[in-house]
């Protein structure tokens, strides 16, 4: 085979790799329109719950404990009104194999990766999801790489990148690391056409669906403890997969009531794609440079249809700063004991604030925590930030300017967390769908999987389908 | 005898440009734009000897071959728990003490 290795022909080459390298075809759930059916996609190439609960079994992963945070949950209700302070609880995620949820995803898509013959499996990702997939694989016998972005054009690296990069090889896998930019996606379809690996996205039905375990094992959780199911669940929202995957659990598992808040730590005003602010950020994920853009349009994945659909299963988003999150992880460790990574507390600080809205006797859970370890804490993680010339404060965090400064709220008081307009970003999602799909109208069919993949109302999508100038036809094809 | 930094099947870290400056996709920003896109690997040295700066041959550790740059040998990770971060310090003195207070609405 002698394939043309530059830029724009690899490019070219994009949905003949991906198709090879997951073992899918999309093709078969597209309707040529805007929609593409998502739950026959997610039944006919992922697992039942209770496969997964199989195969999760098989490497040790999932049955975290569930931890009631009873000294946060009693500093949150001293800043709120009489009678309000929800019940906070944390998921100890971190006790997973790798150390964080991102386990679940990765050991179905490994078990599957195997089950189709795969020699072994690539991940692109700088998170907690490489050393979860090169876990996987060491207990599977594949071989894995894991693919980075890492490095500004100092060669100066994010101490949590790096200390993820160590745990990949501690775990047997090769790291290929690479300097800020999209590009990445180029080295990663060509490590994937050379190697005939298979590709362990973060974004496949089978990923997503290994979460399920997650959101059903909460609500069994609560039941048998509590009685009940959850108030609400706050989630760390980045690429979506955490989000749906939880939230689809709680459907099979009943708990139809349970409110799903999405979380993201703020870094309003960074671009992600930047060499000259990529270390001006402390956060690595859980932060809106994801969140929005893949809520937004979660087809910019790497592969031609994410089985991650936040919209479709969020009720709320908010943003906390950078500030609130350190201090909620110092806090975390100084009154429960409990000393985890950084980008898991995100949801812990939005909880924080969220339960201080609700009855005492309701019940606010944290699904995740994730591991801490050398690089990946927040002293490495602040003492970097001062090495790149952002400021360290104690105060208003509301006041934070990603880039330039941290602000640690001076009390928990001062806590705060921002409301995300979920109209503003289905209404972005709908444009990207007509953009992106190039149509000049919208079929019945359509109409339907806009109002499902956006949790919306027929009257809210057609609405903002005649703002777009889009046609309805009526009759479905 | 001439002395040379690593021989054969000596643990190493190559670097290698994968796009350069006008190879880049068109639509990042600026600064990006401005700067090669690079890659860091490790594995072992393929070559009999080599010198830092040689361009080599490794295998890696699953047993790819790749080309790149010698940079280092025996290359290990030296990030750490970073500096004293004193401004921390406030945080759990403060909340123990609004614990020990009692809560106020309970």
């Amino acid at each position: 085979m002698s394939n043309d290795r530059s830029f724009s022909a690899v490019m070219a080459r994009k949905q003949e790799i991906m198709k090879k390298s997951v073992g899918i075809d999309y093709e078969i759930f597209e309707s040529g329109s805007i929609s593409f059916d998502y739950e026959r996609m997610m039944k006919e190439t992922g697992y039942s719950l209770k496969e997964i609960e199989e195969i999760q079994k098989q490497t040790s992963v999932g049955n975290t404990p569930l931890y009631e945070l009873r000294n946060i949950t009693k500093l949150a209700r001293k800043y709120a009104e009489p009678g309000k302070g929800a019940r906070i609880f944390i998921k100890d995620e971190a006790s997973n194999p790798s150390g964080s949820f991102k386990a679940r995803r990765a050991a179905t898509a490994v078990y599957h990766a195997q089950r189709l013959g795969y020699k072994g499996v690539i991940a692109a990702t700088s998170g907690n999801y490489g050393a979860a997939v090169a876990s996987q694989a060491a207990m599977r016998g594949l071989k894995c790489i894991i693919v980075q972005e890492c490095y500004d054009s100092r060669g100066v690296g994010q101490p949590e990148i790096i200390e993820k990069a160590r745990a990949c090889e501690a775990y047997g896998a090769e790291v290929v690391q690479l300097s800020v930019g999209p590009e990445l996606f180029y080295s990663f379809l060509l490590l994937l056409e050379d190697t005939g690996y298979f590709n362990a996205s973060l974004y496949t039905p089978f990923g997503i669906a290994g979460v399920e375990t997650l959101g059903y094992e909460l609500s069994m959780q609560f039941r048998e403890q509590e009685g009940r199911d959850p108030d609400v669940v706050v989630i760390t929202n980045a690429g979506g997969g955490n989000l749906t995957g939880t939230a689809r659990g709680l459907i099979k598992a009943g708990a139809l009531d349970t409110e799903i808040v999405g979380a993201s730590v703020s870094l309003a005003g960074l671009h992600m794609a930047s060499d000259t602010q990529f270390n001006k950020k402390s956060f690595t994920t859980g932060h809106t440079g994801f969140g929005i853009p893949f809520a937004t349009w979660p087809d910019r994945s790497d592969v031609p249809r994410s089985a991650a659909r936040p919209l479709r299963y969020i009720d709320r988003y908010v943003t906390v700063n950078q500030g609130s999150v350190f201090y909620m992880t110092e806090l975390l460790a100084q009154v429960e004991g409990l000393e985890r990574g950084p980008a898991g507390n995100t949801a812990l600080a939005a909880a924080f604030k969220v339960a201080q809205e609700l009855d005492q006797d309701q019940i606010v859970v944290v699904q995740e925590t994730e591991y801490t370890g050398a690089g990946k804490h927040i002293l490495p993680q602040l003492t970097f930030a001062k090495e790149n010339g952002i400021e360290i404060l104690i105060g208003d965090p509301s006041q934070e300017i990603p880039g330039k400064n941290i602000i640690l709220p001076k009390d928990p008081g001062h806590l705060c967390i921002e409301e995300l307009d979920l109209e503003k970003t289905r209404k972005s999602y709908i444009r990207n769908c007509i953009t992106n799909n190039n149509v000049n109208k919208a079929t019945a069919e359509d109409l339907a999987f806009l109002i499902a993949d956006t949790k919306s109302n027929e009257g809210f999508v057609r609405a903002v389908l005649a703002e777009l100038d889009i046609e309805v036809e009526t009759e479905a094809k | 005898m001439i002395i040379m930094d690593a021989k054969r099947g000596d643990w190493v870290r190559i670097h290698k440009t994968i796009l350069n400056v006008g190879e880049r996709a068109p639509n990042i920003p600026e600064d990006t734009q401005s700067v090669p896109l690079e890659m860091w690997d490790k594995g072992f040295l393929m070559n009999e000897t080599a010198n830092k700066g040689d361009l080599v041959e490794i295998e890696t550790y699953i047993g790819r071959k790749v080309e790149g740059t010698l940079i280092e040998i025996n290359p290990y990770w030296d990030h750490d728990y970073g500096k004293a971060v004193p401004e921390l310090l406030y945080i759990g003195r403060q909340a123990r003490e609004l614990l020990e207070e009692g809560a106020d609405n309970e």
